[in-house]
């Protein structure tokens, strides 16, 4: 589990310049400002543009364009639970409900004591041994409610 | 010590495959593979002894104790003990060609990547010139895997033609359909596949540079195969004198940001060059306007990483294989509800039902088969009374389906197709670009629609509305995406109409 590391605009200005020399360099920034501070904070937006030429409403539209980009930092744990149709045919819709149901939480959403966030995910390529799941990029199968419950408590 | 071999692909792990190499490691030197694609046997160990390699499996670490009592390490009987691996029925059927070593060699060593004829096909592509091997490529018959189906040959050619300084080889590792797992598993087991397989595609039509599109959801294929490509440039596959050719060549991977429609080709490459993965009109073909205005190549990692086979064993042993218009072998992926899940690489020409019933066992949950959706969200819901249907581009394509990137999923019959058939307009509003308004607005009315329909509400007028609005979105949207979510829209309308009755 990473710890994520504070807004630290010097950090995040050696981050960027690190990455954009490199050709169609936004998302390859994009990623490395996720992996340091668990998101892209809004701060970041205008410093990622000036580095690239772009204005800050296109880096804002490409964050947001793409699901993997957070606003604000995940909970402790990050659940990304799949949706997708192979998942679906045993049980996946069940799975859902039941651990949005145990950690009161709908997609996207960061249970109240900041321990799991619960993403939806549409295929993991674990479509034999659905349902599946990837519990901070560790892949878990066929699952049901209490097993995610176990995974989830078994994570450091 | 005796070797044991364990997979270490996503689907192994999950399934508890560490655990399993870390019991196993004071008895024997364990070797993490990559899969051989029976995930009902996974954790697979197979042992090597005199009479090849004897496999067990499904085996979790508390069965290593008894395991290894039963004599395993010598081929032992044991209740898990599936024989020699290679007699297993599910792998004897196969005609394994692009997965001939995926399970079986340690996936970052390259030496035994060249032990079981890796780097022959570069090596003759080297030695045959550009010219040839594009006519290789396209004597072989090889379509694009990743759906499409385009003759490979043809587009190699078209970029090697195309003016240009510069030129860019694209993979499109963004296998996003639910259902397919090959490109991951390829990745994961058998990198330097698709590195020999871009490496000639590169030497072929002059580009100098590749990119691999890989999806972020396989944390797991992406480290594998940024691994294997710092062990490619040591040993000079790749960079400025590929295998002592004097012709430079290398690759970059690069992460995708869970977009489905990336996979798009046209979208992969605005994403590639750092913008939002909104799709292109065509023309300009890639091929002669693709990454940042060169030429480029864009093929499906399965597409690529066939080419080196094809070019050591030479076009006419691929062409024998296969049905009508598709040549070869499709790694067919059977997922979902299904006995034994996994990967079978066989020629074209299988029908639905021998590849669901026969090969795949019925479903996992014991229930009559109700549908099976081929070729991931954008394919059609076939009933049994298509099974008769052979896996080929063109048979799918008159029975109103497609085979796509060759994923199955099988659901038995407590499936509700209208359900699923408005799970498709959802993923279809989630995950359009927005660039063109069938899809972008279509989607979500569909979704409206099929929630009036479920809800009971003048069934029969908005079920024309649905049919009307297919139209639309089939005709009117710019890419896939839009154009194929009629697929299973309409299949599970026109052959499950019960699920739409109030």
């Amino acid at each position: 589990m990473p710890e994520y590391e504070p807004w630290n605009q010097e950090r995040a200005a050696a981050i960027i310049a690190a990455e954009a020399q490199r050709e169609g360099a936004c998302l390859p920034i994009l990623h490395a400002i996720q992996h340091a501070f668990g998101c892209v904070p809004t701060d970041a937006v205008p410093m990622v543009a000036k580095a690239l030429n772009l204005s800050r409403a296109e880096v804002h539209g490409i964050v947001t364009f793409y699901h993997e980009f957070r606003r604000t930092p995940p909970g402790k744990h990050v659940l990304q639970l799949c949706r997708a149709e192979a998942c679906q045919a045993v049980g996946a819709d069940k799975v859902a409900a039941d651990v949005k149901h145990r950690l009161g939480v709908d997609w996207h959403g960061t249970t109240e004591n900041g321990a799991v966030t619960l993403e939806p995910v549409f295929c993991l390529g674990l479509c034999a041994i659905g349902p599946a799941a990837l519990l901070d990029g560790a892949p878990l199968a066929r699952l049901d409610g209490a097993k995610v419950a176990s995974a989830l408590e078994a994570a450091p | 010590m005796t070797r044991v071999f364990i997979s270490k692909d996503a689907a192994s792990l999950a399934l508890g495959a560490d655990a399993v190499a870390v019991a196993l490691a004071p008895h024997a030197t364990v070797v993490r593979t990559g899969s051989r694609g029976m995930m009902w046997l996974e954790p697979l160990v197979e042992v090597e002894t005199a009479a090849g390699r004897i496999a067990y499996g499904p085996v979790e670490a508390a069965d290593v104790a008894g395991l290894l009592a039963a004599g395993m390490l010598e081929g032992g009987a044991h209740r898990l003990r599936q024989g020699p691996t290679d007699a297993i029925p599910y792998m004897k059927r196969q005609t394994r060609l692009t997965f001939a070593r995926c399970g079986v060699i340690d996936p970052l060593t390259l030496a035994d990547y060249e032990a079981h004829g890796g780097l022959d096909g570069l090596r003759k592509a080297i030695a045959a010139g550009p010219a040839a091997t594009m006519d290789i490529v396209l004597k072989s018959g090889l379509r694009g895997r990743g759906g499409a189906g385009f003759p490979t040959g043809i587009k190699w050619k078209t970029t090697a033609d195309a003016e240009g300084d510069r030129k860019y080889i694209v993979c499109n590792a963004d296998e996003g359909d639910s259902g397919t797992f090959a490109d991951r598993m390829l990745m994961e087991g058998d990198p330097f596949s698709l590195i020999e397989g871009m490496a000639i595609a590169g030497l072929s039509t002059g580009a100098t540079k590749g990119y691999v599109y890989t999806r972020s959801e396989y944390p797991h294929a992406v480290a594998t195969f940024d691994a294997a490509l710092a062990v490619a440039r040591r040993a000079g596959v790749l960079g400025a004198d590929v295998l002592g050719s004097g012709r430079s060549f290398d690759i970059e991977q690069r992460v995708g940001a869970g977009a489905y429609v990336c996979g798009e080709e046209t979208a992969l490459l605005e994403s590639l060059e750092g913008r939002r993965g909104q799709v292109r009109a065509k023309p300009p073909l890639p091929a002669h306007k693709g990454l940042f205005g060169c030429p480029t190549v864009v093929n499906n990692v399965i597409t690529l990483a066939t080419v080196p086979c094809i070019l050591r064993d030479g076009p006419e042993a691929y062409q024998a294989i296969g049905m009508g218009r598709s040549r070869g072998t499709m790694p067919l992926q059977l997922a979902g509800n299904v006995k034994f899940g996994g990967l079978f690489e066989a020629g074209f020409g299988l029908t639905l039902g021998e590849i669901v019933n026969d090969i795949g066992g019925g479903t996992l949950s014991g229930r009559p088969i109700r549908a099976v959706q081929v070729g991931g969200p954008l394919g059609a819901y076939f009933p049994e009374a298509l099974f008769a249907t052979p896996f080929d581009y063109e048979a799918f394509a008159a029975k109103d389906g497609l085979i796509g990137h060759g994923g199955i999923v099988v659901f038995d019959d407590t499936v509700d197709l209208a359900k699923q058939a408005r799970f498709a307009m959802e993923f279809c509003a989630a995950e359009s670009c927005g660039k063109c308004t069938p899809c972008r607005i279509g989607s979500t009315r569909g979704m409206e629609t099929m929630d009036k329909i479920i809800a009971g509400t003048s069934v029969e007028k908005n079920t024309e509305l649905l049919r009307d609005l297919c139209h639309t979105l089939k005709f009117g949207s710019l890419c896939a995406l839009g154009g194929f979510i009629p697929y299973p829209v309409l299949s599970a309308l026109d052959h499950f109409p019960e699920d739409f009755r109030p």
